[in-house]
């Protein structure tokens, strides 16, 4: 009886077990998974664009984890994902070992902005790049400072110190701040230089958007740098900021875009180019790129499916880049990505 | 030997009614199984260190001995040292372990000997709730509630009237080592407390009920007949606790202000290695960077095995010293002399 029980369990266990392989081939013929690593500024668009991408092809399984730029970079060197995101172009360096070699597709576009908590200001403070230096150098530390004041008149400051917050977790937020900052002030490029992760001289560190923003607003006389995103999400006060043509640039959608269409003769063929500190007017100084990290060849079969997403993102997936907060690439730029889609070859 | 291992198989013939081969093969299976589970610790631990070793060495080949010392932490140079963290660890660990050990084993007293059953029950099952929140969660109420408390009553009441010390000068911002600090003694509480609270159960009833006929008051019976026969069970506890400190990073990287610095001040930021590694992992893509966060976990491994290694070793001279003072000898005599 026993032995005739267990019989039967082995047997249909055995067919289900084949069932469920069976399943599992179908499902393998049906889909094509693609699996990428990176980046966690891009993460809500991507996600967007990969569900709405399996509306159109409905075969692609696109896997994405927003591990972050480095993580993502390291994961697609060590050939682990099948492609990787970085905000942050890579290095020299790091492309030279890289095998095969990676391409970069820019996707769409961030800013940085710098947002404060001073109780009492009505309209959007001004900054110019030697008074956002000095107060990251920790040499202005006086909201009553005279080129604060010099630079917003009309504005009366508390008289309080001010308080630096910056992100303590590498990111590529700051990485696009302080390749601005390196920029504009010499300074700053020989005592900090620019990257993910900082030896800050002055202020605070907060884990994360939402720790430098916990710090600003438990902090009155406080001042630090977010993504536009974040900012715009949570309502908080964004300050002007002066660019090269001397306007003070309010950060939106449209002037980070523009900050990549006065650029477009500066950027090279490989798109690894910093747009911080653009020239020409209307474009909001600290903006950035973030990139898709793509092998040059790939299995034929996910190769295909790499390639059409990358053409469906650079032309339909920018329409859902605004509402979601993100500037998308100017025209100009796009039609460059497209042609080098090319380039990705099948083994 | 031989006729003992007989005779224990026939018996076990006799009532299981399995053959003796059956009986040794049953045990020797057991046998390994267990030394394998054990030695599984082991690799683990010995597969820990390797490899943190290895992906340490490039920074440990270039700095020297003095990453271990030197203060700069300076990833855009590739200049590394985790001196500032080290002392960030060890600063907030001991600061929360000053501030928890008094409270915990006040609740473990309160619970086992002065509490009513149901109202020991009752916070006995809170203070266990304690230790199941989520570090994150703590992490934000150290941001949204205690950093501010921090900046706005306490801080400048410390510094009012115990500002002439130098832990307590310069401005407070909120976030730092004193909000580190605080927010892992109350993480660390309820380890320590429960714990605490297994050990004076542990205590014979006969011990307390002595010390009461040599005529000890309430106090006295506690303070000899309890606390004084388990200080090292106590020390265990708060090894475990220091041991959560030591590694806890969600809630301490979102209050510490994350300063490479070592300051005078307790209102000063701070970073501790644990803290370190969570910020600047993800995104570091340099060799020497990575390599320079793996030595820090290096680093911390090394920390913990000390001062774990250090902590056992004055539970064993405390366990077995000679003088065990007033309090061991009573405990001592008198269990054996209730005992009937």
């Amino acid at each position: 009886m026993n032995f005739k029980l267990s019989r039967s369990v082995i047997t249909s266990s055995v067919g289900f077990l084949m069932f469920v392989a069976s399943f599992g081939q179908a499902a393998r013929a049906e889909t094509l998974l693609l699996n990428g690593a990176g980046a966690t500024f891009p993460y809500p668009l991507y996600s967007k664009w990969f569900s709405e991408f399996k509306k159109v092809e409905s075969k692609a399984e696109i896997n994405y984890q927003s591990i972050g730029s480095g993580g993502g970079i390291r994961q697609v060197m060590d050939h682990t994902v099948d492609f990787g995101a970085s905000d942050a172009p890579m290095t020299d360096a790091q492309l030279a070992k890289a095998k095969p070699a990676l391409l970069h597709f820019p996707m769409v576009m961030g800013a940085v902005v710098l947002t404060y908590n001073l109780p009492g200001l009505k309209t959007d403070l001004k900054l110019t790049p030697e008074i956002v230096s000095g107060i990251f150098m920790g040499k202005i530390t006086e909201w009553k400072d005279a080129a604060l004041v010099a630079a917003n008149p009309g504005v009366k400051f508390p008289d309080e110190p001010i308080l630096v917050a910056h992100r303590s977790d590498g990111s590529g937020t700051t990485a696009i701040f302080s390749d601005w900052l390196a920029k504009v002030s010499p300074e700053w490029k020989t005592k900090v230089g620019a990257g993910p992760a900082l030896k800050w001289p002055t202020g605070l560190g907060g884990k994360g958007n939402e720790g430098v923003t916990g710090l600003i607003k438990q902090s009155p006389g406080s001042i630090g740098y977010v993504e536009l995103i974040y900012a715009k999400s949570n309502h908080l006060p964004v300050a002007a900021v002066k660019n090269r043509a001397g306007e003070f640039v309010v950060p939106t959608a449209a002037s980070v875009t523009a900050a990549a269409t006065v650029s477009l003769k500066s950027i090279p063929e490989d798109f690894r180019a910093s747009i911080t500190d653009a020239e020409g007017k209307g474009a909001y100084p600290i903006s950035g790129f973030t990139y898709l990290l793509i092998p040059v060849s790939m299995p034929k079969a996910k190769q295909k499916v790499m390639s059409q997403f990358l053409q469906w993102a650079l032309q339909n997936g920018q329409t859902l880049a605004e509402p979601l907060g993100y500037a998308p690439l100017p025209k100009t730029l796009v039609q460059k990505a497209l042609a080098r889609v090319a380039l990705v070859k099948a083994e | 030997m031989s006729s003992a291992k007989e005779t224990s198989s026939r018996r076990a013939r006799g009532v299981f009614g399995s053959s003796r081969r059956d009986a040794h093969r049953g045990d020797r299976r057991f046998h390994w199984g267990l030394r394998l589970c054990a030695l599984a610790v082991i690799a683990i631990l010995g597969g820990i260190f390797f490899q943190l070793s290895k992906q340490a060495s490039p920074v440990l080949s270039k700095m020297g001995l003095s990453f271990f010392i030197s203060t700069e932490w300076d990833p855009v140079a590739e200049s590394f040292g985790a001196g500032a963290f080290a002392y960030g660890t060890l600063v907030s660990s001991f600061l929360a372990l000053l501030l928890s050990v008094p409270v915990s084993v006040g609740v473990a007293l309160f619970l086992t000997e002065l509490a009513p059953s149901r109202i020991s029950l009752a916070i006995g099952f809170l203070v266990e709730m304690l230790a199941a929140v989520p570090s994150v969660v703590y992490g934000l109420w150290g941001i949204f509630v205690l950093a501010p408390w921090i900046r706005v009553s306490l801080g400048p009441l410390l510094r009012k009237f115990l500002g002439f010390l130098p832990l307590f000068q310069g401005p407070a911002y909120g976030v730092g080592m004193l909000a580190a600090g605080l927010i892992l003694a109350i993480m660390i509480t309820p380890t320590i407390a429960s714990l605490c609270r297994e050990v004076f159960r542990a205590v014979p009833v006969a011990n307390r009920e002595a010390a009461l006929a040599l005529g000890a008051t309430r106090w006295e019976s506690i303070s000899w007949g309890v606390l004084g026969s388990s200080p090292s069970g106590i020390l265990g506890a708060v090894v475990l606790g220091l041991g959560r400190a030591l590694g806890e990073t969600m809630a301490v990287t979102m209050v510490i202000g994350n300063r490479a610095e070592i300051a005078a001040s307790l209102f000063a930021p701070a970073q501790t290695m644990a803290s370190v590694i969570a910020n600047e992992y993800a995104e570091a893509s340099a060799e020497m960077h990575l390599s320079a966060l793996a030595a820090t976990g290096l680093a911390l491994f090394l920390v913990s095995i000390v001062i774990n290694t250090g902590a056992r070793a004055v539970m064993r001279r405390v366990a077995s010293g000679p003088k065990r003072g007033k309090l061991g000898t009573l405990s001592k005599t008198a269990s054996i002399e209730v005992r009937p």
